[in-house]
């Protein structure tokens, strides 16, 4: 392990951040805009991850934040799921340019 | 190079190439499959840190849950064969120019960065569990195991997690519900 250095794992979570960055820029369906999101939520957890592993080996902090991350991206994607199952109910399409009823 | 760096590398080259295939393939169940194989590459990274419990989490979690419900809303919204319409021509160029300028300053600055480890030492004795300081304070790395993290995340001492823990069961709970609501199908009106 120590014959990586910590910014290659940095350039490496970076490069996923901004691949889900691409996905939330140029996708227009809900649920694979919901994807993207999860992309970006892994890059921060690997940051969190190697940082406690290389800067702090003695301590437990960038562990439990990754646990409450993944908890809360957890709730996060069962609420989004809900909401585009109601709008696809009411709209019948799951694309956000026709959910513009509560523009302005 | 070592080994250990060669499966460093292509573990990230394979979370990367699956993680662009993801956002960029047409049909949208391809696309739920290649995230689930991003999503298990990043928990062989989280393997190759040693970090086994984050590993085992990130696969119950993401690999076991959101990406069987992401998929199960796939059914349920969209004709799974139809492919998705392609996005328009300018809003790639102008999104490529965006991400590639991020991903440049970014990777710059992470370049130039130097970081220094934070030594145990300095910083006193070691906590491992419960707030009792360790035997071996001068450890270079704290034991990442399921029994030593589980005495962590409930103790009530200076480091301990307890009211992180409990908040983060209020979300879940209030997520539940407001699931519960939001998907509800409303009643045929009664005459």
């Amino acid at each position: 392990m120590n014959q990586v250095p910590l910014s290659h794992i940095l350039v490496v979570s970076t490069a996923l951040f901004f691949i889900g960055m691409y996905g939330l820029f140029t996708r227009r369906n809900m649920i694979t805009m919901l994807m993207s999101v999860e992309l970006i939520l892994n890059s921060v957890n690997i940051n969190f991850v190697a940082f406690n592993r290389y800067l702090y080996p003695g301590k437990l902090d960038g562990v439990f934040f990754t646990l409450f991350i993944v908890a809360i991206a957890a709730a996060e994607a069962a609420v989004a799921i809900a909401i585009i199952i109601n709008l696809y109910r009411n709209l019948r399409s799951i694309d956000v340019e026709d959910a513009g009823e509560m523009k302005f | 190079m070592s080994g250990s760096a060669v499966v460093f590398y292509i573990l990230s080259f394979f979370i990367l190439v699956t993680g662009l295939l993801a956002v960029t393939s047409r049909k949208i169940f391809r696309s739920a499959i290649w995230l689930l194989f991003s999503l298990t590459g990043i928990a062989g990274l989280y393997f190759w840190l040693q970090m086994e419990f984050v590993a085992a989490v990130q696969i119950v979690v993401y690999v076991g849950g959101i990406v069987v419900l992401i998929i199960f809303s796939i059914f349920l919204t969209q004709q799974a064969g139809k492919d998705l319409p392609a996005p328009m021509r300018s809003r790639v160029i102008f999104s490529v120019l965006a991400v590639c300028a991020g991903f440049a300053l970014t990777c710059l600055l992470v370049l130039q960065y130097v970081f220094t480890p934070v030594s145990p030492e300095r910083h006193g004795p070691t906590v491992t569990e419960a707030g009792v300081p360790a035997a071996g304070a001068g450890v270079m790395s704290v034991d990442a195991s399921v029994g030593n993290i589980g005495a962590q995340m409930l103790s009530t001492s200076e480091h301990g997690y307890v009211l992180p823990f409990e908040v983060v069961s209020i979300l879940l709970l209030a997520a539940m519900i407001g699931c519960i609501v939001i998907a509800m199908k409303p009643k045929p009106e009664e005459k």
